[in-house]
């Protein structure tokens, strides 16, 4: 299918030793991700999608779900222990967890995006707004001073950050505005893929609401697919189309958000759906 | 005439596992609706007739049976068990749903509400706009109020918002949840010619009507239909 760009396949992440009962005594239905037998932890397991080109994904579940943990591993922070993913990208196809560190970089920096729930990860603190910016295009074969300083004070505009601040510190910032930064920064190279792990948790409702808004117009604009991570029912109604559900590791059920929301077939889904406010 | 939307014996059941209980909310429907005509639902309330809505939109998994559709390019599609890439293809070029109530964000003006399935089909901002306006006009909401978010609005303005954007993208078929419940005599008038028009340009319907006089007016078949028993066995606990 042409209009895929990223194909997910069997990806799990256990840390520790592991021992052949890690899988059949961790999950959902034993109520944890901890092997009792070795004390691995099972972060992810058998977790199976496929993205389109400009379309949402939402992964929602809670703490040590494992759905930050799949995005790392998609973006190359964490490395799987098991599982395939497949990049569609301008005709070509590439199997992620083959490529060598050289072209994962180069993966990362140029194709993907990513924004982190602490700006600490995202962001360098030690230079400017716009210099945090200037590194990625920079990654990018962008070398020219006046071109790259531009486009940094375009896209901080576009994520309604002032120009008259691009040379400060993110540091100075409040958090909504960090977030800003963070998206500008993760556009930089007009990705066609970004992931947003918990981008609105700990902001105020308004502020929330406001970088909501950003991304879905975003989407809109460059037709960006998207894979959103959140314990927020709320985030995850507003954006996505469809929806994975995780807990302990595992995928426990998935599909068009509405009805995740409306006729949620797990259990714990129907405990989740039915504690929101 | 060839059928657009055939339902087979659907089912739809819930199961509500922390309280340990199936509840049925419609069995053994089945009908057909086709090109510029209406099917209308009827029945008290419990029988099913939004659970037969919702199972052809897929916000509810249907429980049994087969929901054939067949489209634009006169492929036939199980809706019950299409993939869900191809269902969302199908709600933005083929299937619309005017529910019962209107959801939308609190800090989106009205003509940008309507506006939305036009831009999601790629259609430009500007002309998304002055169709949304154009058709805001036609059903009777106040000029004042297009750039306005409907939150404030009354029941009636509302429901004449959830209606314009329901019908903006003209769908091939086109589910009805009630959509005058809430409207006055003169209003309603409106509503029902504007889907008069819609049924002559050959869009098949699926509706509820709160009202006997307009399924009277409108349907040109009706299904009636019965609460499902309630299952009394306890569910089995699945992990």
């Amino acid at each position: 299918m042409s209009n895929k760009i990223l194909s997910v396949r069997g990806l799990s992440r256990i840390h520790g030793e592991k021992c052949p009962l890690c899988i059949s005594s961790t999950g959902p239905e034993y109520d944890t991700n901890i092997c009792p037998h070795c004390g691995s932890v099972v972060a992810a397991h058998d977790v199976n999608f496929d993205l389109y080109r400009g379309e949402i994904l939402g992964i929602i579940g809670e703490s040590g779900s494992g759905k930050s943990s799949t995005v790392k591993m998609l973006y190359f922070d964490e490395t799987p222990t098991a599982g395939s993913a497949t990049f569609y990208d301008a005709g070509e196809q590439y199997d992620m967890f083959t490529l060598n560190a050289a072209q994962q970089r180069s993966m990362r920096n140029k194709r993907f995006g990513m924004v982190y729930q602490n700006p600490h990860l995202g962001l360098n603190f030690q230079i400017s707004a716009g210099g945090n910016i200037a590194e990625r295009l920079l990654m990018s074969d962008l070398k020219h001073y006046g071109e790259i300083r531009t486009r940094a004070g375009d896209l901080l505009a576009r994520t309604e950050v002032a120009r008259a601040r691009m040379d400060q510190n993110p540091k100075t910032f409040s958090g909504g505005m960090q977030q800003r930064v963070q998206i500008a920064k993760a556009l930089a190279t007009q990705p066609p893929l970004l992931f947003l792990d918990e981008v609105t948790t700990g902001l105020d409702l308004s502020v929330q609401a406001a970088i909501l808004d950003l991304i879905l117009e975003i989407q809109h604009e460059l037709g960006t697919a998207m894979i959103v991570v959140t314990h927020d029912l709320g985030v995850i109604r507003l954006l996505a189309g469809r929806t994975l559900v995780m807990k302990h590791g595992r995928v426990i059920e998935s599909g068009l958000t509405d009805q995740i929301l409306e006729d949620p077939q797990h259990a714990y889904t129907q405990r989740l759906v039915a504690s929101a406010l | 005439m060839n059928a657009i939307l055939t339902i087979e014996n659907y089912a739809k059941t819930f199961c509500l596992h922390e309280r340990n209980k199936l509840i049925p909310s419609a069995s053994q429907v089945n009908m057909s609706v086709y090109p510029g005509k209406l099917t209308a639902l009827i029945g008290p309330t419990g029988a099913g007739k939004s659970s037969v809505l919702k199972g052809v939109y897929r916000t509810y998994l249907p429980s049994a049976g087969r929901i054939l559709y067949r489209t634009a390019s006169g492929e036939v599609v199980d809706l019950a068990q299409a993939d869900e890439h191809r269902m969302l293809e199908l709600r933005k070029n083929e299937i619309g749903f005017v529910t019962q109530f209107l959801h939308c964000l609190p800090r989106k003006s009205a003509l940008d509400v309507v506006a939305e399935p036009l831009l999601a089909r790629g259609v430009t901002n500007e002309e998304a706009r002055r169709r949304s306006a154009d058709l805001l006009a036609q059903l009777a909401v106040p000029a004042h109020l297009w750039n306005v978010p409907p939150a404030t609005f009354s029941g009636g303005e509302k429901q004449r918002v959830n209606l314009a954007r329901g019908l903006i993208a003209q769908p091939r078929l086109l589910l009805l949840d009630e959509p005058t419940a809430s409207l006055d005599l003169a209003t309603t008038e409106r509503v029902v010619s504007h889907l008069e028009t819609l049924k002559g340009s050959g869009i098949a319907m699926l509706a509820i009507f709160h009202h006997p006089d307009l399924v009277q007016r409108l349907a040109d078949s009706v299904i009636a239909l019965s609460p499902p028993i309630a299952i009394v066995e306890p569910v089995e606990e699945i992990a």
